[in-house]
């Protein structure tokens, strides 16, 4: 049993690796996602898997059976699947916000954040406020 | 045992603020009041939780009376409180120098709830003695530092939004599976049951999972080579959130790398320490050479986090009393310093109209004081003494070369001139000389006297630390002598 969530786990992650590494916007929020959905598998695995019996203590017993389920990684992975779903929920808004503000799907492209360098490989001048003047060190230098 | 409550504060303030201000959205002048009277309220808190911390009292509780370690349990030890003060700190002073027109934030409904839910987040972290409730809080913040980067909706936002999105969801996933791994390999999640278990760990069975925790740890506290969610995005923000994402969300990661490897796994083998150690040379030499690239403000500082987290991790790979000291030391001196910068550039900004230094200058002739007070937090960066940071690197150095480790102290100094060099491009550049529009003027209206309260407060505070050093300086060895003890 163990082996085979193992093996699901190893293809889950790789699926999701091979989905962020890609170009397109909407397949690398599914593929972080998707290694979310693998931590989680991960974490109900470090329990115990396997057994049938119940985390319920019988009555008159004050402890439970040996080989009985583990409830706490059931109750943690709960709230793991909570918070990974909302923050998925906000990474598939901010993929349309993206696109539709951009017109872009392509990451690669996406570089309003971080703009490649000028031709002289100066970091260019990014500064929105203020009206696009020629930058007068570089007109100084004659570059 | 009533006093114990007080442990729950620093998460517990900032949430019932959150909800409050969340409540008030409607109403922006009541909101922004209650923002400002919560903070001060979760300041006030945690300087109870310090006073209990510095009479050397642990404050615990268990969440439900579940008692460890099967409950979720809160500790503050002086580690832990003095962290979650100063944290309260500048989560005051961000939200007051949000009322200058300082490159504030632009007032909408959801930015005091996200700012609240932020410290809530960074004060849950620091109080936890839980693994998995660790996770839970840095996720907390994760998801309200989203929300403050996307705030501005603009593409560049966005952008820096998806960025920081995929490289520190990737980054929490990676500590959710280590948590996993470890809760697998000993059956605990709570500090002390945990440091027991280590304690027994001869055969170093657990060894790769704390490195895997570790690992995520680093990613979050933005070290070499795994930092560039960092530079992607900061930048981006409006300057009183920058400021405080820069004082507190690497800073929670270079805590819990401290608290894991300095406090719960404290006999892990020493060549984690050693290799640690030698990332922390690499995330200072990388962050340094970074800033020295650039000519925005906002991005030369925010190199120079990374370039200061390598000093605090490398305090954490000397793996000695003396290191965690100086590391603990560099952690407070720089929450404090690196806050003013990016809030002093932010004035700069306002006055010049520029934060790219090829578009500033002239602020020397026409706001001489400004200068000054720029001069104080980036010389103590450098580390000039007799500022703060100069005491902090002279115990990191000091305790480097007792340890043999040349390479270590000469790579810390190496940083340390380089510092210097982008300190003195700020200077050059903005202050002294001529501003490159000739017809530049200052600006006509301007709303900077909190601005000027907030940072004049904090470079006060800087030298303060630096000249009345001993207070300080026992209290972080007396941190460190309790985090090194033995569980009880």
């Amino acid at each position: 049993m163990i082996w085979v969530l193992a093996i699901a786990i190893g293809a889950m992650v790789a699926a999701g690796v091979y989905l962020v590494l890609g170009r397109d916007l909407l397949r690398v929020v599914i593929g972080v996602s998707l290694i979310g959905a693998a931590a989680n598998l991960s974490f109900f695995v470090a329990g115990r898997v396997g057994t049938m019996i119940p985390p319920v203590v019988p009555l008159g017993e004050t402890l439970l059976a040996p080989d009985a389920a583990n409830p706490l990684p059931q109750a943690l992975v709960l709230t793991a699947i909570v918070i990974g779903m909302a923050l998925t929920f906000f990474s598939l808004v901010l993929v349309l916000a993206i696109s539709q503000e951009t017109g872009n799907n392509d990451i690669e492209k996406l570089r309003e954040a971080e703009p490649p360098p000028a031709a002289n490989g100066q970091p260019v001048l990014e500064d929105a406020t203020i009206s696009e003047q020629p930058d007068p060190r570089a007109l100084e230098e004659g570059r | 045992m009533s006093e114990n409550i007080w442990v729950a504060a620093p998460a517990l303030v900032p949430l019932g603020i959150a909800l409050l201000t969340g409540l008030l959205s409607g109403q922006p002048r009541w909101q922004a009041a209650v923002s400002l009277a919560g903070a001060f309220a979760l300041l006030a808190s945690t300087l109870v939780l310090l006073a209990y911390a510095e009479a050397g009292i642990i404050l615990r509780m268990s969440f439900g009376d579940w008692e460890a370690p099967f409950g979720i349990e809160f500790a503050a030890d002086r580690l832990g409180a003095s962290m979650a003060a100063i944290a309260a700190l500048m989560g005051l002073a961000a939200l007051l120098f949000q009322l200058s027109d300082a490159d504030a934030a632009s007032v909408s409904p959801t930015l005091h709830p996200l700012v609240h839910l932020l410290l809530a987040g960074v004060g849950g972290a620091f109080m936890t003695a839980d693994l998995f409730n660790l996770y839970v809080w840095f996720e907390l913040m994760l998801i309200s530092a989203l929300g403050l980067l996307a705030y501005g909706a603009r593409p560049r936002h966005l952008d820096a939004t998806l960025k920081y999105f995929v490289l520190s969801t990737l980054g929490t996933l990676f500590m959710l599976v280590s948590i996993a791994s470890v809760y697998g390999a000993t059956g605990h999640l709570n500090f002390s049951a945990l440091e027991q278990v280590g304690l027994q760990d001869e055969a170093g069975r657990l060894t790769p999972f704390i490195v895997a925790l570790v690992l995520a740890f680093l990613i979050k506290a933005g070290a070499f080579p795994v930092f560039a969610w960092l530079p992607a995005a900061y930048h981006t923000l409006p300057a009183p959130l920058l400021a405080l994402f820069a004082a507190l969300l690497t800073k929670v990661g270079v805590y819990a790398v401290l608290r894991v490897l300095g406090d719960v796994f404290s006999t892990t083998p020493a060549i984690v320490y050693e290799v640690l150690g030698w990332v922390a040379v690499a995330t200072m030499i990388t962050g340094v050479l970074g800033a020295a690239y650039h000519w925005d403000m906002r991005r030369i500082l925010a190199f120079h986090i990374i370039s200061q987290i390598g000093y605090m991790l490398l305090g954490i790979g000397l793996a000695s009393q003396q290191g965690y000291v100086g590391s603990i030391f560099m952690i407070i001196h720089n929450i404090v310093v690196k806050t003013n910068l990016f809030l002093i550039a932010a004035i700069a900004y306002r006055l010049t109209g520029s934060y790219d230094l090829r578009r500033c200058g002239g602020l020397y002739k026409v706001r001489p004081w400004l200068g000054v007070l720029f001069l104080v937090p980036a010389l103590s960066l450098v580390g000039i003494p007799p500022l703060s940071g100069f005491w902090a690197k002279f115990i990191l150095v000091t305790e480097s070369v007792v340890q043999g480790q040349f390479v270590w102290a000469a790579a810390a100094l190496l940083t340390g001139f380089l510092t210097l060099y982008s300190m003195m491009k700020i200077w050059l550049e903005a202050f002294w000389k001529k501003h490159p529009d000739s017809h530049w003027t200052l600006p006509d209206k301007t709303r900077l006297a909190p601005a000027y309260a907030v940072t004049i407060t904090l470079a006060v505070l800087t030298v303060v630390i630096g000249i009345a050093l001993e207070p300080l300086l026992q209290f972080t060895q007396h941190a460190v002598g309790q985090m090194m003890e033995a569980p009880p």
